[in-house]
């Protein structure tokens, strides 16, 4: 029997497994994960649950019995140490050696790390796994008094776990060494916005502050900064970004680029009958062209739908438009569609708390940005996929709808 | 625990116990009912889970918030029993409800 096998649990290692069997693949099919939850949902971690809204039972893609009905075999607390690509073999960190007919990477990205002196210190954590956060918890601790947290890196996954701990009660700090935060996916008004939220719940953001050192006896006590500005610490979270994991696609010898597993549009790589998804590759993204990485859910799910499209080689999957989601204290941050290389942006206010903004080159829509405003996310959607052309000029006027002849603007 | 049903776009019809205190998408997932995709882990983003309730069942649920309801609106073949199932609390008074699923989540 033909067997394919799948490194990585997580959301595109989960997601290729189960669109095998619907596709129609006959032979064995293997997951192997590193760590050692069945494929949870990843998002939830650094929001409700870190806050403790969200059980662990309620983080799981699906429950260990629908692995059993789609016969897919999973190893947990597995590690692939090794591929030979002539020999179609990979090798377990228990020696074992499995022979594949087709192989599917997904080995995601490890927090990065921060290499300044006292990095190693004890109640220095990362935010990428279930373990980070169950180390976090432990070190909270219930009922205790609130701790100094310093976040290092102003991303969205160091601002979403901020408010996460100022929900539980702690003293937040927010260190950034640009100068603003979220300079990777969101434009400055969004940032403007989201660090107003923050101060408003008494999280403190610097930005321009490059970390230097972490100091302390055994456990963390101090932060310091390049102008020998310090700031206190009983616990620091570095968030200052992800590195892909592609140690094993160099042993196979595949193709790179960017320190990424390089993947064509059916998600194949350099070397036959290996194929690679989620936020360790690199390629050609279907909707807007452009030679990239997403790292979010959407699109780890559709590389691995295209990847399991190519196998059992049925029709790609519809393309889809890129889109991400944040949920920073009671807002709700949704992206749709790629907003690099605008040349205009319209911004659509229809109150402090809730507006979008409209990225536009040469004259047409290629991304949008809403802050607590589902509808204009959906109406942007909507327009990207189906290229619908809409009067920007009347973009500003909220009392029209966004797309003429649908429903009028939200409450 | 609580009898759910949902009914497929096909027709097929699966029965399940459900434990209260979860979403209608949980109880889908848990129960191996295809159909939900449910991409951001039922944060109300995404609009993977659509539903369609029974008229009977409704109201007698809780109504769609404001982010629900903005969702909803450029969801395909939505209905006014449209609802996302991840926001859809089960309780100990909706045994027997049942839950129509549509053709696709895209
Ligand atoms: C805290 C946090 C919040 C996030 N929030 C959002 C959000 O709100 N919205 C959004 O769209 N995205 C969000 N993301 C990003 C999203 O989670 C990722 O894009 C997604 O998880 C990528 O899926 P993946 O399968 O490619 O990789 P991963 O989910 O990283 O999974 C990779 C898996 O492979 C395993 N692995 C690696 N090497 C090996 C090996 N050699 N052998 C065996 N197993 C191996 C790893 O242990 C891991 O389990 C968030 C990420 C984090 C960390
Ligand atoms: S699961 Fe995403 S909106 Fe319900």
């Amino acid at each position: 029997m033909k067997r394919c096998i799948i490194v990585g649990g997580g959301h595109a290692g989960a997601e290729a497994a189960f669109e095998l069997r619907k596709k129609g693949w006959q032979g064995e099919i293997v997951l192997i994960s590193a760590e050692s939850y069945l494929p949870y949902h990843r998002p939830p971690i650094s929001k409700t649950y870190l806050t403790g809204e969200t059980p662990l039972k309620r983080l799981y893609i699906k429950p260990a019995a629908a692995y059993e009905k789609a016969n897919i075999c999973i190893k947990l607390t597995t590690k692939v140490v090794d591929i030979k690509p002539l020999e179609h073999t990979v090798t377990l960190d228990s020696g074992e050696l499995l022979t594949y007919d087709k192989l599917i990477l997904c080995t995601g990205c490890s927090s990065r790390k921060l290499t300044v002196p006292g990095a190693e210190l004890d109640n220095v954590f990362s935010i990428r796994t279930l373990d980070d956060i169950e180390h976090i918890a432990r070190t909270l601790g219930s009922n205790q008094p609130p701790k100094h947290i310093v976040m290092i890196g102003g991303g969205y996954i160091g601002l979403e776990t901020a408010a996460s701990f100022k929900k539980l009660g702690h003293h937040v700090t927010i260190l950034e060494r640009s100068s603003r935060i979220l300079n990777r996916i969101a434009a400055e008004p969004i940032a403007a916005h989201i660090t107003k939220l923050h101060q408003a719940q008494g999280v403190n953001i610097f930005t321009d502050k490059s970390v230097t050192a972490l100091t302390g006896e055994h456990a963390v006590q101090a932060v310091y900064c390049s102008e020998g500005e310090s700031f206190k610490a009983d616990i620091v979270v570095i968030g200052v970004g992800a590195e892909p994991n592609t140690c094993l696609a160099n042993y196979a010898g595949l193709q790179t680029k960017q320190g990424r597993i390089e993947v064509n549009q059916q998600g194949k790589t350099s070397v036959p009958d290996i194929y690679a998804a989620g936020d360790c590759t690199i390629g050609i993204e279907p909707f807007s062209g452009q030679n990239t990485t997403l790292e979010s859910v959407p699109s780890a799910v559709q590389q691995a739908k295209m990847v399991a499209a190519t196998i059992c080689e049925v029709p790609q999957p519809q393309i889809q438009v890129p889109w991400f989601w944040s949920d920073i204290f009671d807002c709700k941050l949704q992206i749709a569609g790629l907003y690099q290389g605008y040349d205009t942006v319209i911004e659509r206010v229809y109150n402090c708390d809730s507006k979008s903004y409209w990225y536009v080159k040469s004259h047409k829509i290629i991304a949008v940005t809403c802050i607590n405003c589902p509808s204009d996310f959906q109406a942007g959607k909507k327009i990207l996929k189906e290229n619908i052309t809409i009067s920007l000029s009347e973009l500003k006027n909220v009392v029209n709808p966004i797309i003429p002849n649908t429903s009028p603007v939200p409450a | 625990m609580l009898k759910i049903t949902f009914i497929q776009h096909d027709g097929e019809t699966i029965e399940t116990e459900v434990e209260p205190g979860m979403s209608i998408m949980q109880a889908a997932i848990e129960n191996l009912v295809e159909g939900i995709e449910g991409e951001c882990g039922g944060s109300g983003s995404c609009a993977t889970c659509h539903c369609y309730l029974s008229e009977q069942w409704s109201d007698k649920v809780t109504q769609p918030d404001n982010n629900e309801s903005q969702m909803l609106e450029m969801v395909n073949d939505t209905t006014a029993f449209s609802r996302l199932s991840c926001q859809v609390k089960i309780t100990k008074e909706h045994n027997g409800l049942s839950v129509t699923l549509p053709e696709s989540q895209y």
